[in-house]
């Protein structure tokens, strides 16, 4: 789905939009947007952010910065105070070496860096390597900057993991990049240490970069995370991107940063500086009380996560509908294939029958087709309740399977 | 272990299934733990976190300062059992400062804490001297934010 298409090329009608922007695909997650605007009583486990506002000591942070007068532009790399703080916490959580001067770049969220690390590394026609399916961004970015996404297939018989065997199928003297984020948007997914090497091992032979978004790393459930930049001689071979929204509850401050060697970092900040300027500074205010002082919440929410996603994936089972184990992230990743329906007609008739939003997993990909993504950072309640909801609806259709 | 408590913590009112499901704590494990619990008194009681303003249920709350003349071999034990056996002390604690005891007293009326403090309190014997701050308005308690509070904010469907 995330191919262009040339089909509207024979229109002739004018228009003031691009090629490459008319063909491509809106965002699949959208369209359920107007209809759930218009209802009311709606669980959603449509969202892809946390349900905790971001920790009161961050925002006073913030607050005070405010008051104190920081409102101005900060150096087009990020406040050197921020760089320092992420450099000493890339060493102590994962061991890595970065020089925070010349290896670290602020960014607006980890889809700034996902769109400059894209435009620095990519030639015309060059490919990216990406799962199928993976966060919705991913293809389209690559596209956007000129490059052609190629995307591997990942199935729930392997817990949805990109394997370096799948991926080495897909190599062709075009391929740039191999771009994922594990923890997986939207399927929960975590890729082992060993799992990792073998990838990097890939890459290291067919001299690629791996861009890797680690905006899920902290939310993981039972099992190790392992930064891509973290083994063995993969740190200038690895952009790695990772952000404060999922693990700190910040999405709405938009801010992340970007990982890796001094050529490919300056590459990036070459464009941030003529796109972006700088990320705000009261949301850099923000980052650097959160990095310093946020490990207490971030435990604290990474528990209540996983009694929901034991909740949600038990009462998915239990309802009939397969669904693997996801490790990370806060999404399980159900097949709803028993019921006939497809993934879109399954969220809509799901949201219009008894009003529970969720998000189809066609929209991530062709393989995501059978499958749709539950969020579970929603309270209990609402979880409980979405899933009785979900019982009735899936129960309905098995008694009569033509519908 | 801890996981059980910590979801009980949040929730008194989590059956044993709900818990096991949500730890992964096999159920009859799960009951073993908090029957246990129950009978060691690591689980005190269960309780409910009531606004009484919301019904109109006029309530006068007063953090009482007690100074206290610390006696031979018990030290502050043997005043502070004197002083929580009172049903009107609702909390009593130990503070290091310019007080030693902090007394958290509940009653119907004002008058009504007025006369445990007078007649009851200060006139105990190792007792040297208190101070009462009436409560005037509750905005959290036992970590719930009474009123107000913040809301969901966020869009319904996002990537």
């Amino acid at each position: 789905m995330h191919s262009s298409s040339s089909s509207q090329s024979k229109t002739t009608t004018h228009t003031y939009i691009s090629d490459k922007v008319r063909t491509l695909p809106p965002s699949g997650i959208r369209r359920f947007f107007d209809l759930l605007a218009s209802m009311e009583g709606v669980i959603s486990l449509g969202v892809g952010e946390p349900d905790f506002v971001t920790p009161w000591h961050i925002r006073e942070y913030a607050i005070y910065s405010l008051e104190k007068g920081y409102t101005m532009y900060t150096s087009n790399k990020g406040m050197p105070e921020l760089r320092e703080e992420l450099a000493k916490y890339l060493y102590s959580q994962h061991g890595l070496d970065y020089n925070p001067e010349e290896e670290i770049l602020i960014t607006v969220g980890v889809s700034e860096g996902l769109d400059l690390a894209l435009r620095a590394i990519l030639n015309p026609g060059d490919e990216v390597i990406v799962p199928d399916p993976c966060y919705v961004a991913y293809p389209a970015c690559v596209t956007l900057a000129g490059g052609v996404p190629v995307p591997v297939s990942t199935s729930e018989d392997n817990d949805f993991k990109i394997t370096a065997k799948d991926i080495a199928r897909q190599i062709t003297p075009k391929t740039r990049a191999i771009l994922f984020g594990y923890p997986a948007n939207p399927t929960g997914a975590v890729l082992s240490r060993e799992e990792l090497l073998q990838i990097a091992e890939l890459a290291k032979q067919h001299n690629l970069l791996i861009i890797s978004d680690e905006v899920y790393g902290r939310l993981v459930y039972g099992v190790e995370h392992t930064c891509v930049a973290s083994l063995p001689d993969m740190k200038e071979r690895t952009i790695l991107l990772n952000g404060f929204s999922k693990a700190y509850a910040m999405t709405g401050w938009r801010i992340g940063y970007a990982a890796s060697g001094s050529e490919v970092i300056a590459a990036m900040t070459k464009i941030h500086q003529y796109t972006m300027l700088c990320a705000p500074i009261m949301s850099q205010m923000a980052a650097i009380e959160a990095i310093k002082a946020g490990d207490r919440e971030v435990a604290g929410m990474v528990e209540d996560y996983d009694r929901r996603r034991r909740v949600m994936v038990k009462g998915l089972r239990d309802i009939g509908l397969p669904c693997f184990e996801p490790k990370g992230a806060f999404y399980a990743f159900p097949s709803i294939k028993i019921t006939g329906m497809t993934s879109e007609e399954f969220a809509e008739k799901l949201l219009r029958e008894e009003q529970v939003a969720v998000v189809p997993g066609s929209a991530f990909g062709n393989n995501g087709e059978g499958y749709i993504r539950c969020c579970y950072a929603t309270s209990l309640k609402e979880i409980e309740e979405a899933l009785r909801r979900i019982e009735r609806f899936v129960h309905r259709r098995l008694k009569r399977p033509s519908g | 272990m801890k996981q059980i408590f910590k979801a009980l913590e949040g929730d008194a009112r989590l059956t044993p299934e709900q818990i096991s499901t949500m730890t992964g704590i096999p159920v009859d494990e799960v009951k073993k733990t908090i029957k246990k619990a129950e009978e060691d008194k690591t689980i005190l009681k269960y309780k409910t976190v009531i606004n009484w303003a919301k019904l109109g249920e006029e309530q006068v709350w007063a953090l009482v300062e007690v100074k206290v003349t610390p006696q031979r071999n018990v030290g502050f034990d043997s005043i502070a059992e004197r002083i929580y056996q009172f049903p009107e002390a609702h909390s009593v604690y130990l503070a290091s400062g310019t007080y030693d005891l902090a007394v958290l007293v509940v009653g119907k009326t004002m008058q009504e804490v007025a006369i445990f403090v007078s007649e009851k309190l200060a006139p105990l014997e190792a007792v040297q001297g208190t101070v009462t701050h009436f409560i005037l308005k509750k905005y959290k308690e036992d970590g719930e934010i009474l009123e107000g509070g913040e809301g969901v904010k966020r869009l319904p469907v996002t990537p």
